[in-house]
């Protein structure tokens, strides 16, 4: 069993704790996640994958497999692909109950209002939404 | 020339002095709105203390003070950019009702199908959209001046697309978004033997350069109070007195009528008949500060530090690797537009500010222009006369250290 998504929450919340306030290192540190993010098929790179609300460019696509969903993203700026990553990380390869209950404490917990701004902020929302909605709608078929 | 004394000017603004994200803040974000000296802030203070009346109405003192200080503003202003007379400043929220009003008073009346607008590349949107819905109802046609790869305007260009048809010639004086300083007396003269009309947008250039209206023979001048040390949501339409007087009013209301019956109404005078409502006095009244302000550093002292800054930033900066200026013209403002090979400039302005360093990034409401260089945006630090070398030294610093990302 893989670890819960609390577990992985805190796990976020324990590195960022290590970088302490330092705004610039934090920053440095989402980028970095960011590179890490799997490479996003150019085919995908449409309009009709782009999220709406984000000030940046973010692409999402899903795929479903045993039950869960997989999250693959891009976006044209390394922050916001980092804090996309973030979220990948603690919501993919997940059932979509487990992702529609989330309460993602980690957000708050990290303080990211005060890293990205508040403009990033709503486009942070906007992703989570998305990702919820693609829940939604794998659960509703499930379900049928 | 006297140089300035920068620490002392400094002092006089009380928000440079704080700390962001724990550096001393570095203010880069001038074209977007300069901070305000203690003399405008006071001002604005002390009007509500002491003064605080409707003007041009009241047959008491504190109205008749108020009135007074407001129409000193008026004075102030005509003589800054040397307009004839007093009556031909109108106060307006900013450049952008500035443009409006002239495309919806001058623009509605004067234009008709088959007229030609021509603005350029680098406007802002306040300088497109207003001439697109003028157009859009008169059946106008508005036409583009191309630029050069350097934000130039292509001179040859402009002549081929000046024509009798042309009736108004809508430019930016100095381009927020490159810095470019357009050669508009030239532009002007060319208009004009065209028998164009010519509004200059000036929100960039009244707080660098020396403005003469009667030299320029603009017929329009627009700019905001809050580019020029001033208070936010007030501006100046300046217009000829022979033009503004045969334009119909642009809202209705108080202030702007003689006689009003419900048969028939008589307007006021200009400038008043351009300013229904009460307008914003307090923020008139605490405008002339900042005229005094820039009029006592003077503005060749001004020019000569934000060159100095512009040169010593733009020199250091091409020496780092990734570093990609947008906008070279060789006349320019202080303002340094630029990208860091691959990196997205939202990113960059971020990772500024982390350094408490506050630059602007996006398309500086000039989407037109962003997409003839194939942007999506830039960053942009734009100078001051408050700022200093060691700040641009610290800019600099934290640019090399971003850039390296992706710059090995
Ligand atoms: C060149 C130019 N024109 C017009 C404007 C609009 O000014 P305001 O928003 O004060 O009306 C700006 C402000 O950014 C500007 O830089």
């Amino acid at each position: 069993m893989n670890s819960s998504i609390k577990e992985i929450q805190d796990e976020i919340i324990d590195e960022f704790s290590i970088l302490g306030d330092d705004k610039e290192s934090t920053i440095f540190y989402i980028m970095e996640l960011g590179g890490k993010l799997p490479e996003f098929p150019e085919k995908d790179r449409v309009e009709e994958n782009i999220i709406k609300g984000c000030q940046s460019k973010v692409w999402l696509t899903t795929k479903e497999e045993n039950d869960q969903v997989h999250f693959l993203a891009d976006s044209n700026t390394d922050i916001t692909k980092g804090l996309i990553s973030l979220l990948i990380r603690v919501l993919s390869g997940r059932k979509p109950k487990e992702i529609l209950d989330a309460d993602l404490y980690f957000i708050d917990k990290i303080g990211m209002g005060n890293i990205i701004g508040s403009q990033r902020s709503n486009g942070l929302a906007a992703m989570i939404k998305q990702m919820k909605l693609y829940a939604l709608a794998y659960q509703t078929k499930q379900n049928a | 020339m006297m140089s300035l004394n920068v620490e002392k000017i400094r002092a006089e603004f009380p928000v440079l002095h704080q700390e962001v994200n724990g550096k001393p803040l570095v203010y880069f974000d001038n074209a977007a709105t300069t901070q305000k000296p203690k003399s405008v802030i006071d001002a604005l203070g002390n009007y509500y203390k002491l003064d605080n009346s409707n003007i041009h109405r009241g047959a008491h003192t504190l109205a008749d003070r108020a009135t007074r200080y407001f129409e000193d503003t008026r004075t102030a202003l005509k003589a800054f950019i040397n307009a004839k007379e007093d009556s031909e400043i109108i106060f307006t929220k900013g450049t952008t009702e500035s443009i409006n009003l002239v495309a919806s008073t001058f623009g509605r009346k004067f234009l008709k199908q088959g007229d030609e607008i021509l603005i350029s590349t680098m406007e802002h949107h306040a300088n497109i959209v207003p001439w697109q819905m003028l157009c859009e109802e008169s059946g106008a046609v508005l036409k583009v001046i191309p630029i050069d790869e350097s934000g130039e305007i292509i001179f040859e260009e402009f002549e081929k697309l000046l024509s009798e048809k042309t009736k108004i010639l809508a430019i930016v004086h100095a381009s927020n978004a490159l810095g470019t300083i357009n050669p508009v007396k030239e532009m002007i003269q060319a208009a004009k033997k065209q028998g164009a009309k010519v509004l200059l947008d000036g929100a960039q250039s009244t707080s660098h350069l020396h403005i003469d209206v009667q030299e320029l023979d603009c017929d329009f001048l627009c700019f905001s109070a809050h580019k020029l040390f001033g208070p936010t949501g007030l501006g100046v339409l300046y217009g000829k007195r022979e033009l503004l007087e045969v334009m119909p009013p642009y809202q209705g209301g108080g202030e702007m009528i003689k006689e009003v019956s419900f048969d028939k109404t008589t307007y006021n005078e200009i400038p008043f008949k351009f300013e229904a409502g009460t307008p914003n006095i307090a923020d008139v009244i605490a405008f002339k500060k900042a005229i005094e302000f820039i009029n006592t550093l003077g503005k060749d002292a001004i020019k000569q530090h934000e060159d100095a800054l512009l040169d010593y930033a733009v020199n250091a900066l091409s020496e780092i690797k990734g570093f990609i200026p947008v906008g070279t013209a060789r006349d320019k403002v202080s303002v340094v537009s630029f990208n860091i090979n691959g990196m997205h400039p939202f990113d960059v302005g971020v990772m500024l500010d982390a350094n408490g360093i506050a630059v602007r990034t996006g398309h500086h409401c000039t989407q037109p222009l962003m997409q003839r260089f194939g942007l999506e945006g830039t960053v942009r630090a734009s100078f001051s006369v408050y700022n200093t070398q060691t700040e641009i030294d610290q800019m600099v610093s934290s640019v090399i250290k971003i850039a390296k990302i992706k710059n090995k």
